[in-house]
């Protein structure tokens, strides 16, 4: 298996994330190849289309296409924005891309910027990054100095400035509007859609939002061809994923793997369900992905197309692991609890149906539960599901239907008899 | 254009247009809670939800524009149950204690949720409680049943200028507040209770006084301003409970300032004035209408049979209606008086108000226009709504500018501005002029102008003005109160209709209340009689004094009280009651206020608008119109004979159209010097400019009216004068000695003293707009 291909290509420097580090795998010379013979963003735009990027942020929205729709030739100020505001629970992926290959989310961002016709950029990280702040802070200066950034760059013409903007501990923030709206220095609530940022973004000019992973790819996919990132992964699901493994596995981290990765290999390069225990469930993409039961997820393969297949998503690439001591109720409290403490409070479902849906579940748990509560939960997520401005709404729907669709059973017990099934958990 | 349908009903309708635009327009009912037609789209509420064909979700309404062959289901399964559920979720942490909420009755919630919710709640949880917040005295919070719909937070931002309203806190711990409590501060505030769809902002005054269902809606006319603002008046049995506003696109919109929704309190005043009372020996004794109007008319014709009736002087508030204003000057003129004005603040006479023409615009021209300069106005207190219409046009991109004896935020961007004394007003405005005379190649057929600009090279603010003034496809002047109660009004009206025919600007001179009307009726002094300054400086013998209080609704206040003491006999038609009018008056005639008369009030943008009586006048009170025909009656003046207010301003308008004035020649300044050391400049507060305000309780307690104690000067005056903010400040002119606490303020003009008037202390000045000195020592009272 190919292991460490894009984003995490610096890895075996040490240190991997200074610009020595980044040039010695031939870091900005993709840079300075479109710089200098002044390459036309139509031809990068088809490239990233052919290598199948798809946004690494969750949604998967293919990144080529979504640079497509900024109207580049539009005179006045556009902006590409990285976000960095990685806060779903499980993911913890771009925070090591910060940390130990910078130079690559600034070399993508300049391409991106080049390639929108954009002359400011903003990498929007989460507050809570503190050692990743530090290293990209350190490597904007680095990048500075080489004349990466600035006025004229290396004699184009092309002037980009690169700004780092740190969060405040809200997980909306990472809702692409609720982004720029904080950036712009507002209170955080996703904006309604349309109009997209393309058209009206960051102070209302075009913008491009775009995952600190899918930027960081950019490079590497415009070294070695858009080809090469495709057959990397399978058709449609280009390149390779960071995927986070974590909870009841022997080596949690980060694991970068080519798209299509059967989820028995990555385990398996996880170490392994925790000894002496079997699988229980994962949530593949994050704490918003529906939970998928052990046997069905063995059989799945890690790409955008093979987990949908299960009904779920692939989402940021969040694996997380579940093995037969979790008690789901107890699971689903905490990811409830997560929701209603992070939903903006801007729309009314969300805003009502997250505290509803954690109160119902906390319920059950503390052994309050009542025979209607579970019909009730899946109705009040179905309610939520669809009608509200942005995603959060559904995603704090999907766990509850999820997780009362395939263990039932446990949710029943607590209610019947005020406990878990299984008194070790 | 684009087809759509909606229910099945094939629309055509504007593409610009949302699906809930659309909807309405058609007459087909979306339910909703954020939207508004005046407010910014915030999709937050989901109330409006409906399915349209090729979208998997069900979509805001509000938020969706129309496409061409959209097909919208308002009442679909998918609709109703996506409403339905929202309906539920709005609920969940809303107290259902509708029975004790002020909103019920009349609340889009309660109303809605008869149509959307279930009998039943499946919420088993606790509910949330927020706390309530204290935003003033205007208006009450009940923040637990908030529902976040926003639009109070759209509405500061985007009408009022003020972003004092936001939401805090996440989730379902959002709360709408201040963030630091604090009393709203806005001309606009009362309008964000009309606003609320639920009961979390109500109107404190009226809070518990009564229920929607038991009041009757009567349209009428706000008095306050020269807008004419349309409002309803919710009656019970005979009492006004409460006022909001009447939804008119050319005049008010969906607004209605401050000043006009609280005003009513006053109508029950303790002080109303309700029985026509008599002085005899220094005592007052009420009696019936008949002895009192015999009284009244015997008293004034023993002067105008021994002294003439150039010793009678007729003062009337600009407040009052067409009618009553054509039937006082018409029943004094039939007693021979001549001395006849309304202009009761006005200082200069020099210029005739009829001189300038009144071209025709309205205030969405105002709105539309690309550049406007305020001069010597206080737009937002003296005419909120007129405020709110430039604040549109500066929001939009026009260049407003603003040259005022002081500055104060006008809460949009302003272009230009300066704090100016009387001669650097003048000398600017000139400058102005100057330039578009050069500009417009003016220069060879206008000596007597020329000889008033000043010789220096034009300032960057005049040159930069006039500009702006001669790019703008459509620009605005207007004069406020201030310029307009100055003692060389006339000069600075003057210049500003020289730069408006220059520049081809509309030019707009502010005026009070339904002062139009009363040019109109001619309540102005005949040839050769004397004019209100006059009538008190020259001390008469006999005053009819209607609607005002003399020691605040004018600009000479000891001047004014003097010549009433010293006058024989005043007779005074009033709605309040005071112990200056007690003292003074000789028969008191109790007046009814708006809401107890009909009549027509003339806009400042002269649209005429007539307005019904909505309850009985208090007391043994009367309609004035009533009052002056009797007068009229009694002392066989011709042509009193009217049934109706109707017939009085169809004579009115007979005299108009038949009239045929000859054009008075423009009025040309001598000079444009003035005499200024230390000039007193002088404001009525926005709460206090009529006796109807000042009666008032709920306005009298907002910050705005608490800071008018104050006298106000800046730090360069206060050390050219040695004074500090510590010790009171004396001021003194001629004989008068009045004492102010003092605040020292930059935003006030060098060589200029701020002074509220309708206070105690000033109505013991001698000129409201005048010199004064200036001192401080703790020994003086």
């Amino acid at each position: 298996m190919k292991l460490d291909q894009v984003c995490f290509r610096t890895n075996h420097l040490s240190p991997s994330w200074t610009l020595d580090a980044y040039r010695q795998v031939g870091g900005y010379q993709v840079l300075e190849n479109i710089l200098n013979n002044k390459l036309k963003p139509e031809s990068i735009i088809e490239q990233i289309k052919n290598s199948a990027l798809r946004g690494r942020g969750g949604a998967g929205f293919p990144t080529g296409l979504k640079w497509s729709f900024m109207p580049r030739r539009l005179p006045g100020d556009k902006y590409i924005v990285c976000n960095s505001d990685e806060g779903e629970p499980g993911t913890c992926k771009d925070r090591d891309i910060l940390r130990f290959n910078p130079h690559q989310v600034i070399e993508g961002m300049i391409i991106a910027g080049y390639t929108i016709g954009a002359q400011t950029g903003y990498n929007y990280i989460r507050g809570e990054f503190f050692e990743p702040i530090e290293r990209f802070e350190a490597a904007l200066e680095e990048a500075r100095e080489a004349g990466y950034l600035g006025k004229d760059l290396l004699g184009s013409g092309f002037n980009f400035q690169l700004h780092t903007h740190v969060g405040a501990g809200a997980y909306i923030c990472g809702e692409e509007t609720a982004l720029l709206e904080s950036l712009e220095g507002k209170k955080g609530q996703p904006r309604y859609k349309p109009p997209f940022p393309a058209g009206y973004g960051l102070y209302g000019r075009p913008t491009t939002i775009n995952n600190t992973e899918s930027l960081a790819s950019i490079p590497v996919i415009l070294q070695h061809g858009a080809d090469w990132f495709h057959e990397l992964g399978t058709p449609n699901n280009g390149g390779s994923k960071i995927f986070c493994m974590t909870g009841h596995v022997n080596k949690p981290g980060n694991y970068e793997v080519p798209l299509g990765t059967p989820f028995a290999e990555l385990l398996e390069l996880a170490g392994g369900v925790r000894n002496g225990h079997q699988l229980k469930a994962v949530i593949p993409g994050g704490s918003s992905t529906p939970v998928v039961p052990a046997e069905i997820m063995m059989g799945l393969d890690m790409s955008y197309d093979g987990i949908a297949k299960a009904r779920s998503m692939l989402g940021a690439g969040s694996v997380i692991v579940m093995d037969d001591s979790t008690c789901m109720v107890k699971a689903l409290q905490r990811i409830a609890y997560f929701y209603y403490e992070e939903s903006c409070g801007q729309c009314t479902p969300c805003r009502e149906g997250t505290g509803w849906l954690y109160r119902v579940v906390k319920r059950i748990e503390d052994g309050q539960g009542k025979q209607e509560d579970l019909d009730r939960l899946v109705d009040v997520a179905e309610n939520i599901n669809g009608n509200t401005i942005c995603a959060l709404g559904d995603a704090a729907a999907a766990p509850v239907v999820s997780f009362i669709k395939h263990f039932r059973d446990e949710f029943q017990y607590h209610i019947d008899h005020g406990r878990c099934m299984d008194n070790t958990a | 254009m684009v087809n759509i349908e909606i229910d099945g009903i094939p629309l055509k309708v504007d593409s610009s247009k949302m699906i809930i635009q659309a909807a309405d327009e058609a007459g087909i009912d979306i339910p909703r809670f954020c939207y508004h037609k005046k407010l910014s789209i915030a999709a937050n509420c989901r109330m409006c939800l409906v399915e349209v064909d090729k979208s998997r979700k069900a979509l805001p309404a509000c938020a969706t524009p129309v496409t061409e062959g959209m097909k919208v289901f308002t009442h679909s399964k998918v609709a109703i149950n996506a409403q339905r559920s929202v309906m539920e979720f709005l609920l969940i942490n809303h107290p259902l204690d509708c029975p004790i909420c002020d909103q019920g009755g009349e609340c889009e919630l309660q109303d809605l949720s008869m149509g959307y919710g279930e009998g039943v709640s499946r919420f088993t949880e606790g509910k949330r409680v927020v706390k309530d917040k204290d935003i003033g005295p205007l208006i009450r919070t009940d923040m637990t049943r908030c529902i976040h719909c926003t639009r109070c937070v759209r509405f500061g931002v985007e009408i009022a200028g003020v972003k004092e309203l936001g939401a805090t806190g996440r989730g379902e711990h959002m709360e709408i507040g201040t963030y630091v409590e604090h009393s709203l501060v806005s001309e606009l505030s009362g309008n964000i209770i009309d606003l609320c769809p639920v009961g979390a902002l109500t109107s404190k005054p009226f809070r518990y006084k009564a229920r929607a269902w038991e009041m009757k809606a009567h349209p009428s006319i706000a008095p306050h301003d020269a807008i004419g603002s349309n409002i309803e008046l919710h009656v019970r049995q005979n009492d006004v409970m409460r006022v909001v506003p009447r939804d008119n696109e050319s005049i008010n919109e969906a607004w209605l300032s401050d000043r006009d929704r609280f005003s009513y309190q006053a109508l029950a005043h303790p002080k109303r004035l309700t029985d026509p009372m008599i002085k005899v020996d220094d005592d007052w004794q009420v009696v019936d209408w008949q002895t009192a109007l015999e009284t009244a008319i015997k008293g004034l014709q023993t002067i105008i049979n021994k002294h003439g009736a150039e010793e009678v002087g007729g003062l009337i508030s600009p407040t009052t209606t067409l009618e009553e204003a054509f039937l006082f000057q018409k029943w004094l003129r039939g007693l021979g008086v001549e001395n006849i004005d309304h202009r009761l603040r006005q200082q200069d006479f020099s210029d005739h108000p009829q001189q300038y023409p009144l071209d025709n615009w309205t205030l969405g021209d105002v709105q539309e226009s690309d550049a406007i300069v305020l001069i010597g106005s206080h737009i937002r207190a003296e005419q909120p709504i007129l405020a709110h219409r430039i604040r549109q046009a500066a929001m939009m991109g026009a260049a407003v500018s603003n040259i005022n004896f002081f500055l104060t935020d006008l809460l949009m961007p302003i272009e230009y501005e300066m704090a100016v004394d009387i001669n650097t007003m003048l000398t600017t405005l000139a400058g102005i002029a100057k330039v578009l005379s050069t500009l417009m190649n003016d220069s060879d057929n206008d000596d007597e102008w020329q000889a008033l600009y000043p010789e220096r090279t034009p300032t960057a603010f005049e040159q930069n003005v006039a500009m702006q003034l001669s790019n703008a496809a459509s620009a605005t002047l207007i004069v406020g109160d201030l310029a307009n109660h100055h003692p060389d009004a006339a000069k600075i009206r003057a210049l500003v209709h020289k730069i408006a025919e220059l520049s081809g600007s509309r030019c707009i001179v502010v005026p009070s209340a339904n002062s139009h009307a009363h040019v109109i009726a001619n309540t102005l002094p005949g040839k050769e009689a004397k004019n209100s300054l006059q009538m008190w400086q020259q001390s008469l013998r006999a005053y009819v004094l209607m609607g005002f209080d003399a020691l605040h609704d004018t600009a000479v206040p000891v001047i004014a009280k003097q010549a009433l003491k010293r006058a024989s006999f005043v007779v005074a038609l009033h709605s309040f009651d005071s112990e200056f009018l007690r003292q003074t008056a000789d028969v008191i005639l109790p007046m009814a206020c708006f809401t107890e008369t009909s009549g027509t009030f003339v806009g400042i943008d002269k649209q005429w608008q007539q307005f019904a009586g909505a309850v009985a006048p208090r007391g043994d009170s009367r309609p004035a119109w009533k009052i002056l025909r009797v007068l009229g009656n009694v002392s066989h003046v011709e042509g009193f004979d009217y049934i109706s207010s109707q017939d009085v301003v169809d004579e009115v308008r007979q005299i108009q159209a038949e009239r045929h004035d000859k054009p008075i020649p423009p009025y040309i300044p001598d000079s444009l010097t003035v005499e200024s050391d230390l000039m007193m400049i002088s404001e009525v507060p926005m709460y206090r400019t009529d006796a109807l305000l000042r009666h008032s309780e709920a306005l009298q307690k907002t910050p705005e009216t608490q800071r008018i104690q104050f006298a106000r000067i800046n730090r360069k005056e206060a050390e050219k004068h040695g004074l500090n903010h510590q010790t009171p400040l004396t001021l003194t002119q001629q004989d008068s000695v009045v004492r102010l606490p003092l605040e020292i303020d930059d935003s006030i003009a060098d060589g200029c003293v701020y002074v509220a008037t309708t206070t105690d202390a000033a109505s013991r000045l001698v000129s409201l707009f005048g010199q004064v000195s200036v001192s401080q020592s703790e020994a003086a009272t």
